[in-house]
């Protein structure tokens, strides 16, 4: 008895050892992100598995809804604590952290993955930070997308997708005479910013809406631009159903799923919706640009690597870097999400219909940075604040409250 | 006398830790927070002064004027709610009825619940195309309107409607028991004057409660400062700033805006409110109790 009690103690023993050693050995990272819809999490899952498969150790800590997210991640940094990953915006956000220096850099990986002739420039310059690669794109979204489904337009008698704003208010007349939610409109500021944005592009083109926001340029032209975009929201507003506040972006897109509702403004990443819905682009549902639009808004997703001291940890941060850049990936990736991927080398052929769309507007050069990446969180408060003070029933006077929008740049 | 010096030196140190963590955990963590309010602290805290730019900024801001004026509403009306409904409802259970007990543990049962909790159900129950409204419309009643969460000239009612049905129950509890603790002899007296019942609730009982109503008042009251969550459950401050609370504002600068400078200015204002209300009322308790002599 004794003796066998001494065996079994040594493989305890043993045992233990081996699992401990066996923790050691693989790269652990833990994945902060707010990734939870159906779409977002499909796409994290095909980061995680290819991860794994490089034998990697995931833990995933996702966390419902970007601002929350953000909260947590901040306070953890701040404690000494952040996660071994953390998605994000690519843009000005992440400056704050990289030049406080919490940031490990994976200049390495971008030097040995030739990152520098795989990525757009644009993208390229927006990763790194004193020409060190500090972010790895994970794709792009186009955010200046209206989605349809076609069995509402079907019922409403439209035939095909308005060119111009007149065509598409009368489009949105016949949706209402049909008995549907015209606008399946998400009620929150940054979905309502996003709206203004794609619209103030039809109004002010590529140029105009640089000079807006990278300039911030008041001239007559822009504030001109400014009234149009608000007037031309204002009139949306009355092509909106009545639980629209408050309303998340993914459940109007439910509302097209389920056809109740005709179009949504909104970016790519609703495509992944759709298709977890087991909808087809360009079949069940279609995309086309905002009216009059000359080209897209754009907003990038990336991971970003903070210092943990754990040289575990580092290694595997870069292992991630590698998963996420491989061309396989984002494309897979893409897929899932609805984005498009960061990489210019991949293989196209499997993006649906929209994306393809995108893709060409991306390589065309028609696209124009979201407000994220142009402007500081504050300033991008509030743009929330003026666009959603204004939608939810201001001032009318549009003239006098386009005036006051360059207030944000303050 | 020797003797007393003694239990008082003992008392001190054997509070000391209390006192040390009470000076560095609220009052250390408080100056620090007030002192950021002085700089231009982003997403971390910065060491350059700006002076009073943050306060004239946040006193700018129409959000945050409007979240004054909200939570003023709000307290007010959630407060008084609470009071009101807690006391008729203890009265009506003091009428000695049957099943008191199962009323009392659904009445009291909304407080048991989160605020977060309370905000999704009435969202869910006043937002137009799921709750109520729909199923009314749905039963043929096509007109009826029912969108107080969506509705920017109501929403903070619906707020104030939640927060009483949560609320309530705690009123009802700590009144209640303060009716049991009345003798049964004034009901007697009273009843031989033939006073009216509802006449002895106002005139006899309700003077009596008075302590245990200042306390559940004064509990409800530290809730509707820290108001936040009732508010992102249910409205997140919207439709515009219709429902925008300061703690809601505060932390929306903190983390999403990225701005310390000015939620920390905001925090600040926040205590300042707090100690203008409770300082003239501890004055006043103070002086009563000295010209009793008890102190």
């Amino acid at each position: 008895m004794k003796k066998m009690m001494k065996l079994f103690l040594a493989g305890v023993a043993f045992a233990g050892f081996l699992t401990t050693a066996k923790a050691e050995d693989k790269p652990t990272i833990e994945m902060l992100s707010s990734w939870t819809s159906g779409g977002e999490a499909a796409a994290l899952n095909v980061i995680k598995t290819e991860f794994e498969k490089r034998g990697g150790v995931w833990k995933d800590s996702s966390i419902a809804g970007f601002g929350a997210a953000d909260a947590a991640f901040q306070n953890r940094v701040v404690a000494g604590d952040p996660p071994g990953a953390k998605q994000g915006v690519i843009g000005l956000a992440a400056a704050d952290f990289v030049s406080q220096g919490l940031f490990n850099s994976i200049d390495d990986v971008a030097k040995a993955g030739m990152w520098a002739d795989v990525l757009p420039k644009s993208i390229l310059d927006l990763i790194s930070y004193d020409g060190q690669a500090y972010l790895v794109p994970t794709g792009a979204h186009g955010e200046s997308w209206v989605f349809y489904s076609k069995e509402a337009f079907e019922k409403a008698g439209i035939a095909e997708e308005p060119k111009t704003w007149d065509e598409f208010f009368a489009g949105l007349d016949k949706l209402k005479a049909a008995g549907l939610v015209p606008v399946a409109w998400g009620g929150q500021p940054w979905q309502q910013s996003k709206v203004f944005n794609m619209i103030l592009l039809s109004q002010v083109g590529i140029d105009g809406f640089l000079k807006i926001y990278v300039d911030k340029d008041n001239s007559d032209a822009s504030v001109e631009g400014v009234k149009k975009t608000l007037e031309i929201l204002r009139k949306l507003h009355g092509y909106v159903d009545d639980g629209a506040a408050g309303r998340n972006w993914n459940d109007a897109t439910a509302m097209l799923i389920t056809a109740k509702a005709g179009v949504q403004f909104m970016g790519d990443w609703a495509k992944g919706e759709f298709t977890v819905a087991g909808k087809e682009a360009g079949k069940d549902y279609g995309c086309m640009i905002v009216p009059e639009s000359p080209g897209m808004v754009y907003i990038a997703d990336s991971f970003y690597f903070p210092k943990t001291g754990n040289a575990e940890t580092d290694k595997a941060q870069k292992l991630l870097a590698e998963v996420v850049m491989d061309p396989a990936v984002q494309v897979e990736f893409s897929l899932k999400k609805g984005s498009v991927p960061a990489r210019s080398d991949v293989d196209k052929s499997k993006l649906d219909a929209c994306a393809q769309k995108g893709v060409e507007l991306m390589s065309a050069g028609a696209i124009v940075p979201d407000q994220a990446i142009v402007l500081t969180p504050q300033q991008v408060g509030a743009l929330d604040d003026f666009v959603d003070e204004y939608w939810n029933g201001g001032s009318d006077d549009a003239a006098a409250t386009a005036e006051n929008f360059f207030a944000i740049f303050e | 006398m020797s003797m007393k010096r003694k239990t008082n030196l003992s008392a001190t140190l054997a509070l000391l830790p209390t006192w040390l963590v009470a000076a560095v955990v609220f009052i250390g963590t408080m100056a620090w927070s007030i002192n950021l309010s002085f700089t231009n602290s982003t997403i971390f805290p910065s060491s350059s002064y700006v002076g009073l730019a943050q306060y004239a900024k946040l006193f700018s801001s129409v959000k945050w004027l409007a979240s004054l004026h909200n939570v003023l509403i709000f307290g007010v009306l959630y407060v008084g709610g609470c009071l009101l409904l807690g006391f008729l409802l203890a009265a009506a259970l003091d009428r000695k009825i049957r099943f008191e007990s199962a009323f009392r543990t659904i009445f009291l049962y909304p407080y048991a619940m989160s605020f977060v909790v309370t905000g999704l159900i009435w969202q869910w129950m006043l937002n137009p195309t799921l709750g109520i409204q729909a199923s009314v419309r749905s039963l043929g009643w096509e007109s009826f309107v029912l969108d107080w969460v969506v509705n920017r000239d109501v929403a903070i009612y619906a707020l104030v409607l939640a927060g009483v049905w949560q609320g309530a129950g705690l009123v009802m509890v700590i009144a209640l028991a303060g009716m049991r603790g009345i003798e049964a002899e004034q009901w007697k007296a009273a009843r031989i004057d033939g006073i009216p019942v509802w006449r002895i609730y106002v005139s006899i009982i309700l003077p009596q409660l008075g302590p245990a109503l200042a306390a559940a008042g004064m509990l409800l009251a530290m809730g509707v400062i820290k108001t936040y969550d009732i508010v992102v459950a249910m409205t997140n401050g919207g439709p515009g700033n219709a429902t925008e609370v300061p703690a809601k504002f505060i932390m929306d600068n903190l983390f999403g805006r990225q701005n310390l400078g000015l939620a920390t200015a905001g925090a600040t204002v926040l205590v300042l409110g707090v100690i203008m209300i409770v300082a003239p009322f501890r004055y006043a308790m103070h002086m009563r109790s000295k010209a009793k002599g008890a102190c």
